[in-house]
């Protein structure tokens, strides 16, 4: 029994990294029709951020960790600004093969600063296991589970409640239309970005609580999982890239469970394909529709 | 009468298509002015580069004595010149009082419950409706809520595209009463119609638009009485 809760908490636990990112993706391509593929770098510099803060300049966990965020934050912003509003009304391809230009950019561009070879980060987040019922919960696993849960709450109160969030939502669903209610595209596509980017420095810290490291291609295979992610609960619906990062960590945890260990990553793949295959809206995705 | 919103020899391209061919006109304070004119003549296309959506290549379009057309549509809604765009273009997956929130993006947020509340006295079926997504609305109710929703940002000219387009008959007029009782509260309106009939009924002047070029102007009786426009668009 206990085996099953913990690979059901490791589940869990990368599941809610993976949505994290996820909903970067989703918010992303709903409101630009973009899969940016930079993403998951954004992971990387936030983590090399965390490093260079807590090794090179000792400063309090909590300060690093905030500056990776923001780090994370700017860094996205700055992408959009820089690469993508230009190519605004130009082809989407032409938008994706720049994001792809832009990871490329990122991972080559820290492999030369920094080295191929990983950094290894000092833990910022220490407590002992927490004990419910029997179970041993570890600390790292539990406080990513819980940050994320009220990342993703404060996340969905910003879209629903408030009026950059409304905003967001116009934007995704009728670009024109919004302008004509004197919504400014550049505004919010870039509150857009800050806020996709932030939560993916926040997964970027949350993973470094249980893999301290810092490699320059550490944000490509997160990223790709986190877009199976977006695709599986529905590109472009944020609650459904909430579920489809749980239903991704909880699949890689039960594959291991069965000792499958190795087909972890080709059964995450294996979903996408087959996603594609029967439901490509995914599971709460919206039919994509003609606008007029 | 004091000229609102003066159009000067714009030419507007949709890449190789030259969609609007050295088009005036002009809007003055408190009139009803339309623009009638077939499919494709150029009737959107002409709102659009007045609201920012399109650009000209050439002349001007000014606004209460400002030029506008270098402005982001943005910047040209909060200067008081409102779009009902064609279609009704209402936000499906919003709600109808989170759509009539987004017309009041340009306001202070202090005066939006009692503009609600006025749009609700034009339009009491919103009212019943208010937490309902605009999805779930009928085509008449969209109508509505797309023009009370310019209506939120109190413009001082509202260019209407084809409001009466899908609507049955008993809601056609409904629409254009309303329409009249906006002008009459001050509002100048610029109505794009296929439904000739009706809108030069309610208009004070119009253009007529082929192919991209205004071919006749007048008054809305006289247009009304030609004997081209009646050939061309009312069927007679
Ligand atoms: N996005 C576009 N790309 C290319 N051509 C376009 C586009 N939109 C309109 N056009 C062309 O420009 C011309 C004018 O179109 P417009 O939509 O302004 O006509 P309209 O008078 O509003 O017609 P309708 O009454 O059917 O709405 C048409 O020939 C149309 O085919
Ligand atoms: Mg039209």
């Amino acid at each position: 029994m206990s085996i099953v809760i913990n690979q059901l908490v490791n589940g869990l636990q990368s599941g809610s990294i993976y949505a994290l990112v996820a909903l970067g993706y989703s918010m992303v391509y709903g409101i630009i029709l973009l899969l940016n593929f930079a993403h998951g770098d954004i992971i990387m510099v936030g983590a090399y951020a965390a490093w260079m803060c807590m090794v090179n300049f000792q400063c309090h966990p909590i300060v690093s960790m905030i500056i990776a965020i923001v780090t994370s934050m700017v860094l996205g912003v700055v992408i959009e600004k820089v690469a993508y509003t230009p190519l605004r009304s130009a082809p989407r391809l032409s938008l994706l093969i720049t994001a792809i230009g832009i990871s490329f950019l990122l991972e080559n561009g820290f492999q030369l600063i920094f080295g191929a070879g990983a950094k290894t980060v000092p833990s910022m987040i220490t407590g002992s296991d927490i004990v419910l019922g029997g179970v041993h919960l570890s600390f790292p696993a539990v406080v990513t589970i819980v940050v994320s849960l009220i990342a993703m709450g404060v996340l969905t109160f910003l879209v629903q409640k408030t009026r950059l969030g409304k905003a967001m939502r116009a934007v995704s669903e009728d670009m024109g239309a919004a302008q004509l209610m004197g919504i400014s595209l550049n505004k919010t596509i870039s509150f857009t970005f800050a806020m996709g980017s932030a939560l993916a420095g926040i997964a970027s810290v949350l993973y470094l609580c249980s893999y301290p490291q810092a490699t320059p291609t550490m944000g490509s295979m997160l990223g790709l999982k986190a877009f199976v992610a977006a695709v599986l609960g529905g590109i472009g619906s944020i609650p459904g890239a909430m579920i489809g990062g749980f239903l991704i960590g909880i699949v890689e945890a039960l594959v291991s469970a069965v000792g499958l260990t190795v087909w972890r990553d080709g059964v995450v793949f294996a979903i996408l394909i087959v996603v594609l295959l029967v439901k490509p809206t995914g599971i709460l995705g919206k039919p994509v529709q003609e606008k007029v | 009468m004091e000229t609102i919103l003066k159009v000067d020899q714009i030419n507007v391209y949709y890449g190789a298509i030259h969609a609007i061919k050295d088009i005036s006109f002009e809007v003055c304070q408190g009139e009803v002015v339309t623009l009638i004119g077939a499919n494709g003549a150029g009737k959107s296309t002409t709102l659009n580069t007045v609201s920012g959506l399109l650009r000209s290549k050439t002349g001007s379009v000014t606004f209460l004595g400002e030029p506008i057309d270098k402005l982001s549509p943005h910047k040209i809604v909060s200067r008081k010149l409102a779009q009902v765009p064609e279609g009704r273009r209402v936000f499906l997956r919003m709600s109808v009082e989170e759509n009539l929130e987004m017309g009041a993006y340009t306001m202070p947020s202090s005066g939006v419950a009692q503009d609600l509340e006025m749009v609700f006295e034009l339009f009491p079926r919103l009212k019943e409706r208010r937490r309902q997504v605009a999805g779930t609305l009928s085509g008449g109710e969209q109508q509505m809520l797309a023009m009370g929703r310019a209506m939120m940002s109190h413009p001082k000219l509202l260019m209407l595209d084809e409001p009466s387009m899908g609507l049955a008959p008993l809601l056609v007029e409904q629409i254009f009463e309303i329409i009249q009782n906006l002008n009459q509260k001050g509002v100048t309106i610029l109505l794009v119609e296929q439904n000739a009939q009706m809108a030069l009924s309610v208009a004070h002047r119009g253009y007529v638009l082929e192919t991209g070029r205004i071919i006749t102007t007048g008054t809305g009786e006289e247009l009304i009485k030609s004997p081209e426009i009646k050939k061309a668009y009312l069927g007679g």
